[in-house]
């Protein structure tokens, strides 16, 4: 922690931008930081590419030459990942619920840092009455049962991936907004943070521009986590049935295998491949936080 | 004096949150555009729900009075009856709960004792081969959707090698003396056991990690190296002085994981079939039970809330500094 602490302090201001360089060249030190970048940068490309990456329409049902529906296709034949029990290409839903993901991921992760790393900043630098009520907000907040509150969200309202990012920009927060707000605590008694006091500089200047860009490192970490949260809680609503049935996302592909019963006919094929990249999204914002965290504190390198 | 002090405070914080929780709830079964408690009653219920809606949640009176009917309720552990069931909702739920704290204790338990040793051994093992190939496995469990996880494990050891059942809590046309000969039963133990090792394989990561992490932490402090120049054995050290220092966070992890997997279990019940509180509050959501779905949330949240304040206490109980400072 000092390391990055001085070396904030060192460049204080610069923003957003500055903040998201010195998040990156801590994680080019740490090689499951890259590899959790790569795997980023991959799912990225594929989201923004899947209209030529895909091979199918997700959503049509296809027929075989002699005008049968193409259902329960074996992989690796006409179909790359065959075809479902309705006659649809797996590996293009695939495809597509990658954009899906991507979507809920990134907007519920922002939400959730945004929201978090401001109440964190006003709770650890102005204290007192705001810190007190900020906080017992959080704490009610972490006393909402996550997935069960985003069920009964979404049971009231339309079925939309909206109800995930709502839910976890209500209920996620607090966690981030803790650990900023202790960061903030030991910030604002730092010498930069007096000098910018005694040459006049704002409260307002103060908090964003002296301290701000010194947390926001953190907030990435955070974020990153956030992303793989928001992902396998939009898989958990859709496999529920409580989410979108119009797009492909992963949840509804393996609620869709379950209800036509893939588990007891071994089509491994259909439920495997949507877990697996799950998995690969959600491991990718542990292993950017995880080197993050080791470059953080760098008390455990012996 | 200072110990038993906080104590009251985070009790009195741990009811304000429970009140509140019940609040926000209360209000987005009322105020939530869609919900038919707001919209009076839709007009896809039948006479008798419509008329038991407006019984138990006084929907003819304005909103204060329903407030107010809505605490009294709570406070005398009314819940309400089920549309389904057609019990009152307080039984239905707790025989749930029983069925979800076999499966989240069971899982935990396997967790953490899995857990806890792995990552003893992982500190110890720290720069080797074990580690560099175990860290990263660990990391992959612990991304995995447990719900996936149980459709994979269904999938292998119970429709293809037929070892196991493919869901429920019971056999079909079993009965039981009672609740507990039922949950002490070989056959409920069978239903279990599937269900129990998908939320362990997700659930061992947190304790590991931790237990890991603090085993290095703690290796380092002052006194392991006062018991390493007195001559102790590093066995010695490890059992007695670092790795009893190390699971102060574990039990701390344990109790808010209790808590956490009440509600976080809901997908994996879905998936098992398994009769607990979370796959009833979806059912209870998706047919519209409203008294049900109601009693199956505070439920959930009480148990929350209530861990949250356990692990709270055991934190300030368990850690020495804190105590120390509380007995002065």
């Amino acid at each position: 922690m000092p390391a990055t602490a001085e070396a904030g302090a060192r460049r204080a201001g610069g923003g957003l931008l500055a903040g998201l360089g010195r998040f990156l060249t801590l994680v080019r030190r740490d090689p499951f930081a890259t590899a959790g970048i790569l795997i980023y940068t991959v799912f990225l490309f594929v989201a923004v590419f899947a209209d030529q990456l895909a091979t199918h329409d997700p959503n049509q049902i296809l027929y075989r030459a002699n005008g049968r529906v193409a259902s329960n296709q074996p992989p690796f034949g006409a179909f790359i990942l065959g075809t479902t029990n309705l006659g649809r290409d797996i590996y293009s839903q695939l495809i597509y619920g990658a954009r899906s993901a991507l979507v809920v991921g990134v907007t519920a992760a922002f939400a959730v840092v945004l929201i978090g790393t401001l109440v964190g900043l006003v709770a650890g630098f102005f204290r007192g009455v705001a810190d007190m009520i900020l906080m017992r907000v959080a704490d009610v907040a972490l006393g909402i049962p996550f997935l069960p509150f985003v069920i009964v969200l979404a049971s009231f309202r339309e079925p939309s991936v909206w109800n995930v990012v709502i839910g976890m920009a209500l209920v996620v927060w607090p966690s981030t907004s803790r650990v900023i707000r202790s960061q903030v605590l030991s910030l604002r008694e730092r010498t930069f943070v007096e000098a910018a006091r005694v040459t006049g500089s704002s409260q307002a200047r103060i908090l964003f521009v002296h301290i701000a860009p010194n947390v926001l490192p953190l907030s990435f970490v955070y974020g990153s986590i956030a992303v793989g949260w928001a992902i396998l809680t939009e898989a958990s609503v859709s496999f529920l049935g409580f989410g979108p049935t119009d797009t492909a996302s992963w949840g509804s592909m393996l609620q869709q295998a379950y209800a036509a019963q893939a588990l007891s006919r071994g089509w491994y094929h259909w439920f495997v491949p949507p877990g697996i990249c799950i998995i690969l999204v959600v491991v990718a914002g542990f292993f950017v936080s995880r080197g993050f965290e080791e470059v953080l504190f760098p008390k455990l390198r012996d | 004096m200072q110990g038993s002090s906080r104590l009251i405070s985070r009790l009195i914080l741990t009811l304000f949150v429970l009140w509140t929780v019940a609040t926000i709830l209360f209000l987005i079964f009322r105020l939530m555009p869609g919900s038919p408690l707001a919209a009076f009653v839709s007009p896809t219920f039948t006479p008798e729900q419509a008329d038991s809606l407006r019984r138990q949640f006084g929907l003819d009176k304005s909103l204060l009075d329903q407030y107010l009917l809505f605490i009294g309720n709570l406070l005398q552990g009314n819940l309400g009856e089920s549309f389904f069931y057609k019990r009152p909702v307080g039984e239905v739920v707790m025989t749930a709960f029983a069925n979800t704290i076999a499966l989240t204790m069971g899982s935990l338990l396997v967790a953490y004792v899995f857990g806890v040793l792995m990552g003893a051994m992982f500190a110890w093992k720290r720069g080797t081969a074990i580690e560099g190939v175990g860290i990263p496995i660990v990391l992959v469990t612990r991304a995995a959707p447990e719900f996936w996880l149980g459709m994979v494990l269904l999938a292998i050891f119970s429709f293809g090698l037929g070892w196991f059942p493919g869901g429920g809590a019971n056999s079909a046309g079993t009965t039981f003396s009672s609740d507990w000969a039922r949950i002490f039963s070989l056959d409920f133990l069978r239903h279990l056991i599937l269900p129990a090792i998908a939320l362990a394989l997700y659930l061992q990561g947190l304790p590991l990690l931790l237990m890991r992490t603090n085993m290095l932490e703690v290796m380092q402090e002052d006194f392991v190296t006062m018991a390493r120049m007195k001559g102790l054995s590093t066995w010695a050290i490890v059992i007695r002085h670092a790795a009893r220092n190390a699971l102060l966070p574990v039990a701390t992890a344990f109790a808010l994981g209790i808590g956490q997997s009440v509600g976080g279990n809901v997908v994996v019940e879905t998936v098992f079939s398994w009769p607990g509180l979370g796959r009833m509050l979806v059912e209870a959501v998706a047919s519209s039970d409203y008294p049900l779905a109601q009693g199956a949330f505070l439920m959930i949240t009480t148990v929350l809330v209530t861990m949250n304040f356990v692990a709270d206490l055991l934190y300030s109980l368990l850690d020495p500094r804190i105590a120390h400072a509380g007995h002065r």
